[in-house]
């Protein structure tokens, strides 16, 4: 592991270290191999605003049209289609765009780097955006704890008003849309984006439920309202630029364009990468040479998260599934915000499980009966299996609590071997929204794939009992 | 401890005046507090209540809810170590450890001195940099702890200027010139953007 | 023994008017194909055709948040069958609902495990056990053992969040109802979550209590044990308690009421979801002032004043001097009062003291309210007509918060929820002026001339103290084609009626189809006006040939020693009417006082005949509220001692008089006033006790209100301040100190000011000021107050540390006082 003299010059560059240039092509982390790739001046240099400038002289409907063509998949984690989503806002004024840097997800670091490294990118795509929906005040929430992506897209955003890119009259035009930089204070929930919108607002922040509160109809004030993610957005200057069919000959038909993947864990070159949808396999990805270059210690793979903490997990049976959304899901999990965490076998997955338990548990808003009470118990029970004081019963209870939460069968991939099926993602959920049902995924996973691991601990637990 | 000062004030108006709706502005005015104080104090809360126009119970009930604002005095730093599955697979338990051995408090705790408060965090998004901390919200990554002990002397020895207090998140502030302001509007103020009406294709004359 | 509570569960929905259905939503439930109202949640449609769905969060009254997640239910719109909150779904054609599938079972077994997790097990000694949502769900859909071997969450045991509302937060299942009803029904959001995730917990700034007139409210929709009303607190258990369904007679409005009794003793009162009328809340004066009729202080029997001062006596005996007082001639004989007693009881002293004995010196108002043949002859709305969607609503006078406060709940959630607009024509700011379209405040002894200059157009220039943009938006408002409604009280008690009154005339000048709501705040003054006690009415209906004093005149006429006898029927002069000094020489110079009274009062004390009446709880009767709604008050417990019914005192004292009435039970009293009284003449009384809201009387005036040229005020001095004297609803008042909860809760006296009047003075809040009035001064507390005009000092009726009747004159048009600094 390196030292921290090699670190020290890194911390307080002005932008995120750990991306790797994998020769692939690129879409949103083209400047990433500047220093001052953060600046207007480099922006400006690299065609920064020249999408922006073009989609002023088009309609803002043709605008739309090109991205809908193009089939831009969010990137917060449901990969909806975004043209499809703007589509839904009823002819409703005012109406707001609020853009989702709150990344939080375990696992997921992406749209932090892209705050930071290219924050004007971020803001003409937010732009374009408004422009295309015919609205005038976009909402960027970045996560509370990163200072240094409030900086610096603070910076870019005072340099574009002065330079005349945001805020009255844009380039000159007649167009005037505010970007108002606005930041969270810790809460995982808040990029669930109706808990974003009751954020924004000043309150707790808690879901809604939808229906009937979809925020294209009625969200930030109860108006309309697009919520996206940050990567979302920072494709739409290239998209722009060069339109949707050049968009869509990256990735697949379905899965079209690149996205940023973060892989951390056992891998021997952990890293943020930008690769293309839908055509990179996990395997590839896990031992490539452009990628992370195999196991640590050329270890054995024991288990993979394949899109976030919400995830369920995923084994080596699924390390030829290729990264498309919908093989992904029909397997019985999802790529969700882009984080991959590898694990291998030295791993204990009763621990491993119960951290991200905990997170979700820590991080219940507390709304719905079951996850606020649900998710604190798992953790309990967890916990007490780790601390060997596990029961006999403890396994069934932890399926038992996590029906309670997310009822049927859980997907799981990968148990035909065990004569188990896997059923079709997402979940049912007794929630408002997808957190508690969340924690139910590290649960079933590991209890399902290693179910002899929790036995052995509440054995000896057991056994000890007995001797005392 | 306090209200916000005369010039914070200004401040939190300049802010107020960016949203639609003054209690909006509530996070930001909340982290303005903890800027000032290093933490929320209830004197604060009740004048961002004045402020925003709504109860000091509700400005509580929004601070209480996210983790970042911190009630009582804390630490000039505050040490918070990622213990999330990412970093736990590469060393973030036992990094935590050992800073609670270095500083002698457990996570929550405040040194004797006062100069650092320790957390034991989820994710902050450093994944591939793991292990990895945060002091006041800048990263420090891939940690050794050797390196861990050589961040605390620096601190300690107020070699670590770049740093700020805790409380301080950006250093830097969007400010908008007002003549630069394209113009916040009430939600209830509706209507198109004139520039949106005038951009529209012309509704084809009916088939 | 389950309790039979109609329409008293907090989860209770309304009954629904069955052909609403005609036009239903068809879908599915358990097999049956069944319609729903349009727009009707699920949960309610399913109750309505029979099924109870389990709920926490949900109540029909407020919005739903679908957080508890105890209704979930298996339902399909198409695309597959999921569990979805009932309480979040309105129904949609061809929805198909399975409660009783398995998955809906598990489900709701499941969050029924949860919430019961760390709750905990301490129901024999809840204040709920017996009548508690969270039990009866446990019990019927529970899944019996717990397998929660953990610690339970822990929190210091009950803390107050309030005088009259204790939290226990162990017991709380976060639904979010209280809070909500907090925020979203009272509009005081005092208390509020705080915290996250398993550690959420509700609770108050610190040092900020939930200092709510309607904090009771959150005690009744807690469906668990975790709110408590320290009034009611290890009182009762459920199952001791006996019921009946009764009205709220501390105010107009008249809130439909449960009165639960224990051992003889009103230990509860509960609000009934009326449609009509309070939709189930009520203000915590309606809910506790019961605690009253409990009092040690009660009248128990007759008085007569001896030598040793007032001594007890035998009912005939008192009623034999009684008959001797009333025995003089008509002219020589005031009667004030009138408004606390039932119809019943009003009626039975109307028809003596009118109908028989011709007395025309009778008065139910104490000078602090407006003419009956005014009032009584303004085209009426309900308040559902006022609080219709996209109407308008002017309020003229009074601050409905304070003084008819279950009326402002609903005015509120018109306002705030169902756009209905509100134009605020009070001496100050209200408690509705931040859900109003408009406030203005004209100064005192000006609002006649706005409202005229609003009908005559005249808009460009200011007027008593109201900016012209003003004028032209209320004039806009008021002409927008939206239904108007007028609500008329007294704002304030220092200028003279007669410039509301002239504000009358001029509105109904502006808006000819206007239709008014009484604000007059007195209890069942509403039933007294109809029966003659104002000057100028007659009994039996109809305006009358020789108007007699009105109470002011009274006490002057009883002042200069041209009265007798003054019967004062539940009224106390002495504290209660705006001038203080001319009350007390009335009632020293009167030869005879006879009260019938409750409590001994400062006037009654001075009396020398007292008469112990029965109370609200203790006689069957009827009310009648501020729209001319009937409803029913019921008798649940026992009078004390000899206290009897109004009606019964009225017909033992006509035996003594000479002029008996033939009243032997409540049905003849009735039937007397059918035949007397021609508003009566047509009622079903039948429809009195049917459940529902009561029914509306038909008023078929034969006039109209005959209004005289408008008064002038005299200009203001130039160094004195304009006099604002409002009410409170925590005050001096009789039943609110005789009610040990409440006995507290009135505010300390000072003077407010607004900010530029302070500067001016120099002085700040929480100084001491002097202030002087002709002929008196006192030293009192300054307040800031946002909303107040310059010019202006408001001093509120009836607080400790200040009678502002002292100071006050019945002679001035506009009362105005000087503030010096000390
Ligand atoms: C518990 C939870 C947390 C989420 N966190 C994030 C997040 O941190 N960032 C994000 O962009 N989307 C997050 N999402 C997804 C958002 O709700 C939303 O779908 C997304 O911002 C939409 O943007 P997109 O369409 O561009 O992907 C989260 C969703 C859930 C249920
Ligand atoms: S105190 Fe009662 S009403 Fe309030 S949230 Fe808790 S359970 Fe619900
Ligand atoms: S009653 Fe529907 S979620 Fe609570």
């Amino acid at each position: 592991m390196s030292g921290r003299s090699s670190t020290a010059s890194n911390n307080y560059l002005p932008f995120a270290p750990g991306f790797v240039d994998n020769d692939g092509p690129k879409i949103v982390s083209t400047r990433f191999g500047y220093e001052d790739s953060h600046t207007l001046a480099r922006s400006l240099a690299t065609g920064g605003y020249d999408g922006l400038k073009l989609a002023l002289r088009r309609s803002p409907a043709e605008v739309a049209a090109e991205v809908k063509e193009a089939v831009l998949l969010g990137r917060g984690g449901a990969g909806f289609p975004a043209g499809i989503k703007w589509g839904f806002m009823p002819p409703v004024w005012p109406r707001y765009l609020v853009v989702n840097g709150d990344e939080s997800e375990p696992g997921t670091y992406k749209d932090r780097m892209l705050m930071e490294r290219d924050p004007h990118q971020l803001i003409e795509g937010s732009l374009i955006t408004c422009y295309a929906l015919g609205l005038n005040q976009c909402f960027l929430y970045v996560r509370g704890e990163m200072a240094q992506a409030q900086e610096n897209v603070a910076q870019a955003l005072n340099d574009a008003y002065a330079a005349g890119f945001v805020g009255k009259n844009i380039l000159g035009s007649d167009v005037s849309i505010d970007v108002v930089l606005h930041w969270g204070a810790g809460a995982y929930i808040v990029g669930e984006e109706t808990a974003l919108i009751e954020s924004l607002e000043g309150n707790r922040g808690m879901p809604r439920l939808k229906p009937p509160f979809f925020p294209a109809a009625k969200g930030l004030y109860m108006k309309p309202t697009i919520v996206n993610n940050v990567e979302t957005l920072a494709n739409v200057p290239w998209l722009m630029l060069n339109g949707a069919a050049e968009y869509r000959k990256f990735g697949s038909e379905a899965s079209p364009g690149t996205r940023m993947v973060a892989v951390s864990g056992h891998v021997k070159r952990p890293g943020v990468y930008e690769i293309e949808q839908g055509v990179v396999s996990f395997r590839d990805l896990f031992y490539g040479d452009n990628y992370c270059q195999g196991i640590r210690d050329d270890n054995e793979l024991k288990a993979f998260v394949p899109g976030g903490g919400s995830a369920p997990w995923f084994f080596e049976d699924q390390l030829d599934l290729l990264q498309e959304g919908r093989d992904v899901g029909s397997a019985g999990s999802m790529l969700g915000s882009g984080a991959l965490i590898v694990m291998d076998h030295t791993t204990d997955i009763v621990k491993a499980c119960l951290r991200l338990v905990r997170f979700f548990a820590r991080e219940s808003c507390g709304k719905c009966t079951p996850c606020r009470e649900g998710t604190a118990w798992e953790e309990k029970v967890l916990q007490r299996i780790l601390d060997g004081h596990g029961r006999p019963n403890d396994i069934d209870l932890l399926l038992e609590i996590g029906k309670n939460i997310s009822p049927g069968t859980y997907p799981v991939a990968s148990f035909a071997e065990q004569g188990l099926d896997t059923v079709p993602f997402p979940p049912k959920q007794t929630t408002i929204c997808p957190l508690g049902p969340s924690s139910v995924a590290p649960i079933t996973s590991a209890i399902r794939r290693f179910r002899g691991e929790f036995e052995a601990k509440i054995d000896a637990a057991q056994s000890a009992r007995v001797e005392a | 401890m306090s209200r916000l000062s005369t010039e914070n004030e200004a401040l939190a108006r300049e802010i107020i005046a960016r949203y639609p709706r003054p209690k909006s502005a509530l996070i930001p005015l909340l982290h303005l507090v903890q800027e000032q104080d290093g933490y929320v104090a209830d004197d604060a809360m009740e004048h961002l209540a004045e402020l925003v126009g709504v109860t000091p119970a509700e400005v509580l009930g929004t601070c209480s809810f996210y983790e970042m604002f911190i009630r009582h005095p804390v630490g000039k730093y505050k040490i918070d170590v990622c213990t999330n599955l990412s970093c736990q697979l590469v060393g973030g338990e036992e990094l935590l450890h050992h800073a609670e051995q270095k500083l002698g408090i457990r996570p929550g705790g405040t040194t004797e001195d006062g100069m650092f408060t320790l957390e034991d965090v989820e994710c902050i998004a450093a994944c591939t940099e793991a292990p990895c901390l945060q002091v006041n919200y800048r990263y420090e990554y891939k940690l050794s702890n050797e390196d861990f002990d050589q961040l605390v002397d620096e601190l300690r020895q107020g070699d670590r200027p770049e740093i700020p207090n805790h409380g301080t998140l950006g250093l830097v502030r969007q400010h908008i010139a007002p003549d630069r302001l394209a113009g916040i509007a009430a939600p209830e103020v509706t209507g198109t953007p004139a520039w949106f009406a005038s951009r529209q294709p012309e509704p084809e004359a009916a088939k | 023994m389950p309790l039979s509570r109609p329409g008293l569960r907090p989860n209770s929905v309304t009954a629904t008017n069955a052909n609403e259905t005609e036009a239903g939503i068809p879908f599915i439930l358990n097999g049956k194909a069944l319609l729903a109202n349009s727009g009707e949640m699920l949960i309610d449609a399913c109750e309505r055709n029979g099924v109870h769905i389990p709920r926490f969060c949900y109540h029909p009254r407020m919005r739903p948040v679908g957080m508890c997640r105890m209704c979930l239910v298996e339902v399909d719109t198409g695309r597959g069958a999921g569990l979805q909150p009932s309480c979040m779904l309105t129904v949609s054609p061809e929805m198909v609902v399975n409660t009783e599938s398995t998955e809906t079972k598990q489900a709701q077994e499941g969050v029924l495990e949860l919430t019961l997790i760390n709750h905990p097990l301490d129901c024999p000694v809840c204040d709920k056990g017996g009548e508690c949502p969270l039990q009866d769900n446990a019990y019927a859909y529970g899944p019996g053992e717990s397998r929660f071997v953990e610690e339970k969450r822990h929190f210091e045991k009950p803390i107050s969040i309030s005088s009259l509302v204790q939290l226990d937060r162990e017991r709380c299942i976060l639904c979010d109802r209280c809070t909500r009803f907090a925020d979203e029904v009272a509009g005081d959001p005092l208390i509020h979550f705080i915290d996250r995730g398993s550690q959420t917990q509700v609770n108050t700034f610190p040092d900020h209590p939930f200092s709510s007139y309607f904090s009771g409210n959150t005690v009744q929709i807690c469906p668990v044990g975790a709110l408590t009303a320290s009034p009611y607190r290890f009182k009762a258990r459920p199952w001791d308690l006996a019921e009946t369904e009764s009205t709220a007679t501390v105010d107009s409005t008249g809130a439909r009421i449960v009165l639960q009794s224990s051992q003889d003793r009103l230990v509860r009162v509960l609000g009934v979801d009326s449609d009509a009328v309070n939709w189930s809340w009520l203000s915590d004066k309606e809910r506790f002032l019961h605690e009253a009729t409990d009092s040690n202080d009660r009248l128990t029997e007759p008085l007569v004043r001896s030598a040793d001062g007032l001594t007890p006596a035998r009912w005939t005996h008192a009623c034999e001097l009684v008959g001797d007082a009333l025995n003089v001639t008509a002219s020589q004989i005031g009667v004030i009062g009138g408004s606390r007693l039932p119809l019943e009881g009003q009626y039975a002293w109307a028809k003596l003291l009118r109908g028989e004995l011709g007395i025309s010196n009778v008065d139910a108002q104490l000078g602090d309210g407006l003419p009956g043949e005014v009032m009584l002859g303004l085209p009426r709305a309900t308040i559902a007509q006022a609080c219709a969607p996209a109407g308008v609503v002017l309020i003229l006078g009074a601050d409905p918060k304070e003084e008819l406060p279950s009326l402002y709940l609903r005015l509120r959630h018109a306002a705030s929820q169902d756009g209905t607009k509100i134009i605020e024509l009070t001496p100050r700011a209200t408690g509705l002026s931040p859900n109003a379209a408009i406030s203005a405040h004209p100064l005192p002894g000006q609002v006649g001339v706005v409202a005229a200059a609003i009908a005559d157009g005249k808009l460009d220039a200011e007027v008593g103290g109201v900016a012209p943009g003003q004028l032209g938006a209320i004039a806009e408002l008021l002409g927008s084609g939206a239904p108007v409604t007028v609500i008329v009280g007294r704002g304030n008690l220092a200028e003279s009626a007669s410039f509301t009154v002239d504000a009358i005339a001029a509105l109904q000048r502006a808006v000819p189809e206007a239709r008014f709501l009484s604000g007059l705040r007195r209890g069942n003054v509403h039933g007294a006006l109809e029966l003659g006690f104002a000057p100028g009415l007659a009994f039996g209906g109809g305006l009358s040939e020789d108007p007699g004093l009105d109470t002011a005149g009274i006490l002057r006429a009883a002042a200069n020693g041209e009265i007798e006898t003054l019967l004062l029927l539940a009224a106390d002069p002495l504290a209660d009417f705006p001038n203080s000094e001319l009350a007390a020489d009335a009632l020293k110079n009167v030869a005879t006082v006879v009260a019938v009274d409750t409590f001994l009062t400062a006037s009654t004390q001075q009396a020398n005949v007292v008469l112990p009446a029965a109370m609200t709880g203790e006689v069957d009767g009827a009310f009648l509220n501020l729209e001319g709604r009937l409803s029913p008050l019921r008798a649940k417990v026992s009078a004390p001692g000899q206290a009897r019914p109004d009606w019964m005192i009225a017909v033992e004292v006509s035996q003594s008089v000479g002029t008996p009435l033939d009243f032997g039970s409540i049905d003849d009293v009735r039937a007397g006033l059918a035949a007397d009284v021609s508003v009566f003449g047509s009622l079903n009384w039948d429809l009195l006790g049917a459940s529902g809201d009561g029914p509306l009387l038909e008023f078929n005036r034969t006039w109209e209100p005959q209004f005289g040229e408008p008064v002038v005020a005299p200009l203001p001095d130039g160094y004195g301040l304009r006099l604002i004297v409002d009410r409170k609803l925590w005050d001096l008042g009789t039943m609110v100190q005789q009610s040990e909860s409440l006995r507290d809760l009135p505010e300390v006296a000072a003077v407010h000011l607004c900010r530029q009047d302070l500067e001016g003075l120099g002085v700040s809040e929480g100084d001491d000021v002097l202030v002087e009035w002709s002929n008196g001064s006192q030293s009192l507390q300054v307040r800031r107050e946002v909303g107040l005009p310059r010019g202006v000092a408001r001093i509120p009726f009836r607080l400790p540390g200040f009678n502002v009747g002292d100071l006050l004159s019945s002679e001035d048009l506009v009362a105005e006082i000087r503030v010096t600094v000390t």
